[in-house]
């Protein structure tokens, strides 16, 4: 029980933390409290002032942070000044979607990756290793632009671009994690005694990597988010991710935090996750 | 042979049968796509491009420009007239109009609508084009269908501004929605799409008697990614592009020529300017050099415009003269040519300022070697293509250029705020014919000067000699007289390069075969202008 | 796999003996501009062709696998360091310090660092050097690059502290440093070169998308990342072969790191 409060309890505040950082970024990058309503030359004087007034960063952003977050305990998430509605509802629209396309593009880009990263370790055979590193090195190469638009001139979901963006590195750490394991001596006993080749990976190899895999899994969330950026901006997927970019280019500091806030607590749980379910499997081998 | 790997392959097919095309385009349904999420809804606080399409498909207005004739035309008011000191106008409301909610049109709606645009605290930029000195606007309302609005001092071209002023309900308390125009807004999904309805009390009605619009339905797709924006006008799920870069334009027109319309060259410009604030973190040499009129001159002409408009611009562009483009027909200055490159002229000009060549370099009469950077916006590939023909142009007078493109934000910040920056290509969009709208930018004192704002007094004679030519010329209201003026300040303009005007670039768009009765214009919006006469698919319009 | 990986060196040895000798091979000039032929096909003038601004293609691939060839691995060298360093010492060390440490590697996940790079730009003065900026972006690459793969190389340190070869290790006297770097690190190999062959690429392109804050490679010195730009548009549609030469050497090239790296097969 004590350990899942202090397991809680440094949740909250790397949540909390995360927040304070990234407010820290954005508040403090060039570019802050400028709008680019303020080069329209009809406004005079005085209507620039005004604007200008309006978008007046906050001066304490210690005030600011504890203020937001008495704000948030309450529920309120707050206003996005770039697209001019409460933050809980953009993100109330757009959390699903983006989980969506995560949870799609962490799946596929898993089973592309692992299924491909077993095919080459399993087939012993320099060809199917060059084929398998060949298709993950396209992926790997291809920038996510390029990427997008194939997508849509196929009229494919986006989301396979995600799933395109993770499932090299899924299959790279894969492949080399799962032969390592083949190459211990275990795994040779067990061949030498006539044991069928799917138990041997199975029961000998997979288990071995397992703890580093379900650590790259951990991983693979939070590239999924950081892939989700671009690739919603791209696509036009109206997921978070989007609302990322264009709060990045709107400096809409509100915004910004709560989404860094998810994106820590996102990473946090998948890590956690992957952490846990790795000592699980460890106490199992046990 | 054993394959454990099968099973994880049953996710990746299932997920592949996903479906994946989007909802198919109704059919009276027009699509096209918007940049960006509206930032407000209430017409008279536009002051972005999104949020002025929706103005412009929702918002009545008493008088309207036709984009194509460029006459000004009656809406909502059935006449008009300016009184003979220029500061007063005159309407006669046309009759039987009902928003879309239902709710009368009267002379209250537009007495309403007046008192809040003219409101100082609201700040609106359409206000702000009508406050040409300080002092109360007073409407007064002569009846249900006559109103006059008397403004404290003349105005030039008073009529013209109420094309952007979208008359407001008096009685609803959403002002925003209750709506005189063709379509009203029935659906936000914001950062996804917007959907417009048509109004149903909507007041036109084609010459059979049938009332407009013939589109049932609008919807805006906000879509930032312009390739995107294309392909998809290719596989026919948006029906037009109503701005469209060069390099797509051709693609398109490769595949489908009928498509695409070059409208001829439009009142956008794209230019560079020196960064001339003396307050600026800048060394003093390079003040110096930024400030000197020959140097200037030298940099404008080291420069191939007509590559620029050829390479970059595909020849959908053409060098540019002035603040005002040749599209602009009364207005441009028609004795004046664009600087044409002359490399010799160039050396003269700099050497006049002590500039010489050492070992290939450029030097100024102190030794340092004469190199600059120029900012300019990122992802704008075609004023990043446009840097870089000018940093080759540069490199042949000994002239180091560096190319440094940042993000908006920064780049405003930098412009407006620190001016830490040397020099800067920006384009000035321009969707009025009127040169007085571009008075904050062209008075010494105002914000928008970009090279060096807010002076307290003019730095030089120029300068004071400009602005009181656009003073006096916000005075009169003979056009001719008024063209006497801003000639003048063309002139001055193109002899002491402030800016440093590059190409004017054509107004082009793309349409889908299916959409009908469109006339591409220079002015904005360029396709769905008439939006009210489109029709889609086998519906034809009869003629007003 | 002797022979793969021994043509895999050849071809990296001929690309990097290309760029070496880019100034004697080039056609051109990278930055000189043809405005004559703007976009045209491969021709004899041109084997590539030439880019939206007439520059020749070949040139501009050449002189830009000097940049990101050698830019590129050495970001990606800083990054599998900096992984190696912070995940090794949290998984050897274990408990609270594994602890801490993986959360803040968790927390350098979820930082917005495009804000950070954003300041970095405002910082440097415009004037800078193109080299210079090169440097910058690679190095700022390196440094934020190292976090997921830490998390993955502390997993995989932790399973081998407990595995038996260590514990052998252990038991015949090795202990700190020695067994650091004899017994632990030559086994966190797989992980290591898996994290150093996916960051070449993924810099060699997150160069280009750095350019939209005003660091990246400027013109008119050209990489990878910006000639792949070229692919980045509508108009790819319509693109001619030439233009995918970028992408094709940068997928040749990384799946020769790959095959170069390789250990011989058990």
């Amino acid at each position: 029980m004590s350990s899942l409060f202090r397991c809680a309890t440094k949740t909250v505040i790397l949540i909390f933390l995360g927040g304070l950082m990234g407010a820290t970024l954005v508040r403090f990058a060039p570019g802050y409290g400028v709008t680019e309503e303020e080069l329209d030359s009809r406004l005079n004087g005085e209507s620039l002032r005004a604007l200008r007034a309006s978008h007046e960063p906050p001066r304490d952003l210690m005030r600011f942070y504890l203020q937001f977050g008495g704000k948030l305990l309450h529920g309120d998430l707050g206003f996005s000044s770039a697209m001019r509605e409460p933050v809980s509802q953009l993100i109330a629209e757009r959390f699903p979607e983006t989980m969506k396309s995560i949870g799609f593009s962490v799946a596929l880009g898993w089973a592309a990756g692992l299924s491909l990263a077993i095919l080459s370790v399993t087939a012993r055979s320099a060809t199917v290793d060059l084929g398998t590193s060949l298709v993950a090195t396209i992926a790997l190469c291809t920038p996510a632009a390029v990427l997008a638009l194939l997508c849509v001139i196929a009229q494919a979901p986006g989301r396979l671009v995600i799933a395109a963006i993770i499932f090299p590195k899924v299959f790279q750490y894969a492949r080399n994690l799962l032969l390592r394991s083949a190459a211990l001596p275990h795994v040779l006993a067990a061949s030498a005694r006539g044991i069928r080749a799917s138990r041997i990976f199975l029961w000998h190899i997979l288990p071995v990597a397992a703890p580093q895999l379900l650590a790259v899994a951990g991983i693979t969330v939070s590239m999924a988010f950081t892939a989700a950026i671009p690739v919603e901006a791209l696509c036009d997927i109206p997921g978070i991710g989007q609302l990322a970019w264009k709060a990045a280019l709107a400096r809409d500091l509100e915004l910004l935090v709560m989404l860094t806030m998810i994106v820590t607590t996102v990473t946090l749980l998948a890590n956690s996750t992957a952490e846990l379910l790795g000592k699980v499997v460890v106490a199992g081998k046990a | 042979m054993n394959r454990p790997y099968l099973p994880l392959l049953v996710p990746l097919f299932i997920s592949m049968g996903t479906a994946w095309a989007g909802p198919s385009p109704d059919a009276n349904e027009l699509r096209f796509c918007i940049g960006a999420q509206p930032k407000t809804f209430n017409p008279l606080l536009v002051d972005d491009e999104a949020s002025e399409t929706v103005r412009y498909l929702t918002g009545g207005v008493l008088l309207r420009l036709d984009r194509n004739s460029q006459k000004l035309l009656p809406e909502l008011a059935a006449a008009w007239t300016i009184n003979h000191t220029g500061n007063a106008i005159t309407f006669t409301l046309r009759e039987n109009v009902h928003f879309s909610d239902g709710t009368p049109f009267s002379a209250e709606d537009v007495a309403y609508t007046m008192e809040q645009l003219m409101d100082p605290g609201l700040h609106s930029p359409t206000g702000d084009a009508f406050r040409s000195s300080p002092g109360k606007v007073i409407t007064k309302i002569a009846g249900k269908y006559h109103v006059t609005v008397t403004f404290p001092a003349p105005i030039v071209g008073l009529d013209r501004l109420f094309d952007q002023v979208a008359i407001m309900s008096s009685k609803l308390p959403q002002k925003e929605m209750a709506v005189l125009g063709p379509y009203f807004l029935a659906e936000n999904k914001a950062g996804a799409y917007l959907l417009l309805k048509r109004n149903p009390n909507y007041w036109k009605h084609d010459q059979a008697g049938r009332q407009l619009p013939y589109i049932d339905r609008v919807r805006l797709d906000i879509q930032q990614n312009r390739d995107i924006e294309a392909l998809r006008l290719t596989r026919g799920e948006i029906d037009f592009i109503n701005s469209l870069n060069a390099e797509s334009f051709e693609s398109l027109k490769a595949r489908a020529p009928q498509t695409v319309f070059d409208a001829g060259v439009g009142l956008d410009s794209e230019q560079m300017w020196f960064n001339q604030v003396s307050s600026a973190p800048l060394p003093d040499y390079k003040k110096a050099w930024f400030a000197s009129t020959n140097f200037r001159r030298a940099i404008s002409a080291s420069i191939h415009r007509d590559d620029l408009a050829r390479v970059v611009f595909k020849g959908h562009a053409q060098p540019a003269v002035s603040f005002i483009s040749p599209g602009n027909k009364f207005w441009f200055d028609q004795k004046l040519q664009p600087h044409a490159f002359d490399s010799k002229a160039a050396m003269r000009a700099l050497s006049q300022d002590g500039f010489q060549l050492q070992n290939g370099m450029l030097q100024d009469r102190s030794g340092h070697p004469v190199e600059f950077s120029v900012i300019t916006n990122a992802g704008n590939k075609d004023r990043e293509r446009m840097a870089t023909m000018i940093q080759q142009d540069l490199a042949a007078m000994g002239i180091r250029l560096n190319v440094v493109t940042l993000d908006f934000p920064s780049l405003i910040e930098r412009i407006t705020r620190t001016f830490n920056y040397e020099a800067c290509l920006l384009g000035l969009v321009n969707d009025d014919l009127d040169p007085n709208t571009q008075m904050a930018v062209w008075l010494s004192s105002a914000d928008n000067h970009q090279w060096n704002p807010n002076q307290k007094t003019p730095a030089t004679p120029w300068e004071a000699e400009v602005d009181r030519l656009m003073r006096e010329q916000a005075a009169m209201l003979d056009p001719k007289k008024r063209k006497h003026d801003v000639d003048r300040v063309q002139e001055i303009v193109w002899d002491q390069e402030p800016f440093i005007y590059l190409v004017n670039k054509n107004a082009l768009s793309a349409v889908s075969a299916n959409l009908h009765n469109i006339h591409p214009s220079v002015l904005r919006p360029q396709v769905y202008w008439n939006i009210d006469q489109l029709t889609l698919g086998k519906e034809v319009a009869a003629n007003r | 796999m002797k022979r793969p990986r021994l043509l895999a060196i050849v071809f990296l040895g001929l690309v990097t003996l290309s760029s070496l000798l880019a100034g004697v091979l080039a056609p051109a000039p990278y930055a000189q501009q043809f405005r004559d032929v703007p976009d045209a096909a491969s021709s004899r003038q041109h084997p590539l062709g030439t880019d939206d601004l007439g520059r020749d293609r070949l040139s501009r691939l050449l002189y830009g696998t000097r940049v990101s060839l050698l830019l590129a691995p050495a970001a990606a060298l800083v990054t599998t360091i900096l992984a190696a360093f912070i995940g090794g010492t949290a998984g050897y060390a274990g408990g609270w310090m594994e602890d801490l440490v993986m959360s803040g590697t968790d927390l350098f996940l979820s930082l917005p660092w495009l804000f950070l790079l954003i300041t970095v730009r405002a910082l440097l003065p415009l004037n800078v050097a193109p080299l210079t900026s090169v440097v910058i972006t690679f190095a700022l690459l390196g440094c934020l690059g190292w976090a997921g793969a830490a998390r993955v190389v502390c997993a995989d340190t932790h399973e081998l502290c407990n595995s038996d070869f260590m514990l052998q290790a252990r038991a015949s006297g090795n202990a700190g440093i020695r067994l650091l770097v004899h017994h632990l690190l030559p086994n966190l190999k797989p992980v290591l070169f898996a994290q150093f062959w996916i960051s070449i690429p993924v810099f060699i392109l997150s160069e280009t998308n750095l350019s939209i804050l005003g660091l990246g490679v400027a013109e008119p010195l050209p990489s990878w990342g910006s000639l792949l730009r070229e692919l980045e548009s509508f108009s790819m549609l319509t693109a001619k072969p030439s233009q995918f030469a970028p992408l094709i050497l940068l997928i040749a090239t990384v799946s020769c790191f790959h095959l170069a790296m390789q250990r011989e097969e058990a």
